[in-house]
């Protein structure tokens, strides 16, 4: 049966058949680097192009076409465009933090991707605190965000970064208190423990009605903290013209643009490792045949069909709200998301105590 | 640490709204002082696209000038051209033929949904949500289209001339306008469903850019800005002009004065249109489209003004001749001027999201208060 | 009201002022030192109640401006046309900020392109124009070689 993990075995084998202990995790590391970026920028592509597919097909258009069957490299072809544009700055702006903010953002949503289980035993780093990591790590890219508000020297661009700040700021206490209702089920901040947990069926189904509210906060307040739309308040193209990122051009901008999807691919992978069992395949209980027949499709499979499916989910909201406005915005989250999801927690935990989930 | 903005004595900032900024659809400018996101003050700078139509009309001939007309309000282009055509045919007391006056409502009503359509897009845009636009613009491409058959253009039309209208209608026209009705019937629901009853829609109108009915009146607001606020003032209704006299409609009247209410007029109106073109589409009587002028027109010594309804609210045309072949002096009292002098009453202690949502149900073209 | 009676009602309430039938509606004519007076007993007076300014315009007649303010009622729906003679040289009227909040912007626009310079306006800047620019566009003997095209 086709799998990552023993492809991946063999390569490590094949690499220490031929070269000493010190050499082998050098050249590991550096392929995992070359993956890693790789990673960024054909999610990157393929993101913008299924964003841009899927909303024309919401607004009754045909979206990309001409480059490339389907217009498949058009998002290639943008990218060449933006890498020879000329990067000019502004002439009043905070050159130092000016430059360095899109790297803050872009290296927050790299570091990201080291936890993250891909398919069954395919981690780049199998931490046993992955889910404090990634909670952690991405509330760094706020910094990018206000840094690149407050170097920008513009008006529009520091409406848009203290908003992005307050709003993440206050979305993380949510996500924050989804992701804890299901670390009380499982006991465990490992990813690989949580996903092992849903062996027998996902959270979402086996932890009743408070998982499935979990579920929605999660999915609500990781589309704040990503600044999608109906939350995307920080670039609110029609109040703050491009709101942080309005005096970026060329490639720094695209390192934002980047950041975003990969932000938006790391929280749905995290929603779908929480709530969908990550690369888990499809388990009922005990029905051994079932779950024997879903077995065969490969665990990366199933990842990514479950993360692309959040991610769906996610671009569907988008070209279908209105925007909030930043008072609505933090008034539902300290006035119903944050009182739901700690009553939810409190469930949960009631829940996971008497052990009256599957 | 650099002061990166600069702020006011007070504490506060200015910020500029425009000239290029994606939610003013044009090239209004907008002072605001912000405390924050709240809008304490606004001051509107305008006449980045001032043309002086007034002054240049003043150099044209009764039948030239009328063109230039479409380029003031151009989204409700038949509109103006036919208060110019009144006001023509008043002074010059010509008969306008029982087919031109319906074919020129017919086409005002078109217009007024096409432009409604762009609003209702522009506002959802404004918002946030970026398909309702193409939605929108759907069911406007079919009137435009009908519009490039009978009047030549799909944009700067010029349609309705003194004494009548330029052509016959297009053979297709009463078919085509009818399967627009057809479609448009069977998607006013989905416009309710995607943008009227969402919940954040909802949120970001009801009870923000409240204009009292006194206010109203006092800023001299018109069109559905004003019948928000419950002020009856359709000028095709208390002034019945061409055939409006003898087809059954409703005033549009919401009592709230908020965004939503204005937005419901709208949504409102268009209906109505729809209910008024159906009215007259198949009861186009035959005749005269043109009515027999001098080529030379001459207007007697007077003042002549006329007072009509178009997408936004109430045009004046005044004209003041001296008896030549040119007007004296001409003005138009354009609804989008008045509508914007009531913008500052408006949005003081709102937020900032909020000017964008109010400015959008004021429905301004800029080239309308600039002329 | 109809134009006739409202004519006649005009005429007995303003007996020293001209007013006549114009094309529309009835016209009275005053001096521009009448103006605050007339308009406070016009919009103040129960019987006309005229509390809705639509349009508010100048005229440049070579001689002397005229200013034209067409008045309404949304009370009877009866409208009247008022017009106030002002002096071209030194061109003043007070201005209708305090009973029409319209007239706000009316006036900076005549302001703007004729120079009638209003008294007691809040505001009195230039609007479409930029503040630099000289001479005011809209009178007869304004001339500018470069924007304008004679026909």
């Amino acid at each position: 049966m086709f799998s990552i993990e023993n492809i991946l075995n063999s390569f490590h084998k094949w690499l220490g058949s031929m070269l000493n202990q010190t050499n082998v995790m050098l050249i590991e590391m550096a392929l995992i680097a070359f993956f890693a970026i790789t990673l960024f920028a054909i999610l990157g592509l393929v993101l913008v192009y299924l964003e841009r597919k899927v909303s024309a097909f919401i607004q009754i258009r045909k979206g990309p076409n001409r480059v490339g069957p389907f217009g498949i490299f058009q998002t290639t072809a943008d990218t060449l465009k933006l890498i020879v544009k000329e990067s000019f700055m502004p002439d009043k702006v905070d050159k130092f933090l000016y430059q360095l903010a899109p790297f803050i953002v872009m290296i927050t949503a790299m570091l990201l991707l080291a936890p993250i289980p891909f398919a069954r035993g395919v981690q780049i780093w199998n931490i046993n605190i992955g889910v404090f990591y990634v909670t952690a790590v991405s509330s760094l890219s706020v910094i990018g965000i206000l840094m690149a508000g407050w170097a920008s020297s513009n008006k529009y661009s520091l409406l848009g970064a203290m908003r992005s700040g307050a709003q993440i700021v206050s979305y993380e206490l949510s996500a924050g208190m989804a992701i804890l209702s299901i670390i009380v089920l499982t006991g465990s901040l490992n990813l690989q423990d949580i996903i092992a947990s849903q062996e027998n069926g996902w959270w979402i189904f086996k932890g009743h009605i408070p998982a499935l509210v979990a579920f929605v906060i999660y999915i609500i307040a990781v589309t704040a903290e990503t600044n999608r739309a109906p939350f995307d308040l920080a670039e609110a193209e029609s109040e703050l013209t491009g709101g942080f990122h309005t005096e970026y051009a060329g490639m720094r901008f695209a390192l934002f643009f980047l950041a975003e999807y990969i932000n938006i691919f790391i929280v749905c992978a995290i929603g779908a490792t929480l709530f969908f069992g990550g690369w888990m395949p499809f388990h009922i209980g005990n029905w051994q045949a079932f779950n024997h027949v879903m077995d065969f499709i490969p665990s990366s499979i199933w990842f990514f069909g479950k993360t692309f499916f959040l991610i769906l989910l996610i671009m569907w909201f988008r070209w279908t709200f209105p925007r909030l406005r930043v008072d609505q915005l933090l008034n539902l989250e300290w006035k119903y998301l944050l009182p739901i999801s700690m009553l939810n927690l409190l469930v949960m935990t009631l829940i996971a105590i008497k052990g009256w989930h599957f | 640490m650099r002061n990166v903005v600069e702020t006011t004595p007070e504490g506060n900032m200015v910020l500029n709204v425009g000239p290029q900024h994606p939610s003013t659809h044009g090239v209004l400018h907008l002072f605001i002082t912000v405390n924050g996101e709240t809008i304490l003050n606004l001051d509107p700078n305008i006449g980045y696209i001032h043309r002086s139509i007034e002054k240049m009309c003043e150099s044209l001939s009764y039948r030239q000038f009328i063109y230039s007309t479409s380029r003031m309000d151009y989204l409700s282009a038949h509109m103006n051209n036919h208060g110019c055509a009144l006001t023509v045919e008043k002074g010059l007391q010509v008969e306008v033929p029982v087919r031109a006056e319906v074919i020129r409502v017919i086409i005002s009503e078109l217009t007024r949904l096409a432009s409604h359509q762009l609003w209702w897009g522009s506002l959802a845009m404004d918002l946030g949500a970026l398909s309702p636009f193409f939605y929108a613009f759907r069911e406007r491409e079919m009137i435009t289209d009908i519009m490039e058959e009978t009047c030549g253009a799909r944009l700067t039309m010029n349609y309705i001339v003194p004494g009548g209208v330029m052509a016959d209608i297009h053979p297709d026209f009463q078919r085509k306008v009818k399967e627009f009705i057809v479609q448009f019937k069977s998607k006013i629901g989905e416009y309710h469903e995607l943008v009227t009853n969402n919940v954040i829609f909802q949120n970001r109108t009801k009870g923000i850019g409240i204009l009292s009915k006194e206010d109203a009146i006092s800023y001299g607001c018109t069109g559905p800005t004003a019948r928000g606020s419950g002020l009856s003032c359709d000028m095709r209704k208390i002034y019945p002009y061409s055939a409006y006299k003898n087809i059954q409609f409703n005033e549009i009247l919401e009592t709230e004065g908020d965004s939503f209410a204005r937005y419901m007029v709208r949504m409102r109106e268009m209906e109505e249109s729809v209910n008024i073109i159906e009215q007259l589409i198949d009861n186009i009587p035959e005749g005269e489209f043109l009515a027999k002028t001098k080529a030379v027109l001459k207007l007697p010594k007077g003042e002549f003004y006329t007072r009509l309804e178009t997408a936004r609210g109430e045009l004046g045309v005044y004209i003041v001749s001296e008896g030549g072949t040119t007007p004296y002096r001409i003005k138009f009292r354009s609804p989008g001027f008045s509508n914007l002098s009531a913008l500052n009453h408006m949005i003081k202690g709102h937020k900032i999201g909020d000017l964008v949502s109010v400015m959008g149900t004021l429905d301004l073209v800029i080239p309308d208060i600039d002329r | 009201m109809e134009n006739e009676p409202l004519l006649n009602s005009l005429q007995t309430g303003f007996p020293e002022t001209a007013t006549v039938m114009g094309s529309d509606w009835p016209e009275m004519s005053i001096e521009s030192t009448q103006l605050l007076e007339v308009i406070a007993k016009l919009k103040g007076s129960d019987d006309w109640d005229f509390n809705y300014l639509f349009c508010e315009t100048c005229v440049d007649w070579k001689t002397h401006f005229t200013m034209v303010y067409h008045l309404s009622s949304t009370q009877y729906r009866h409208s009247m046309v008022l017009k106030a003679k002002v002096d071209r040289e030194i061109p003043q009227i007070e201005s209708l900020v305090k009973f029409y909040k319209t007239a706000e912007m009316l006036e900076r626009e005549v302001y703007d392109l004729f120079g009638v310079q209003f008294l007691n306006h809040p505001d009195l800047r230039r609007l479409l124009l930029t503040e630099d620019w000289v001479g005011y566009p809209l009178r007869k003997d304004y001339y500018d070689p470069i924007n304008m095209i004679k026909l």
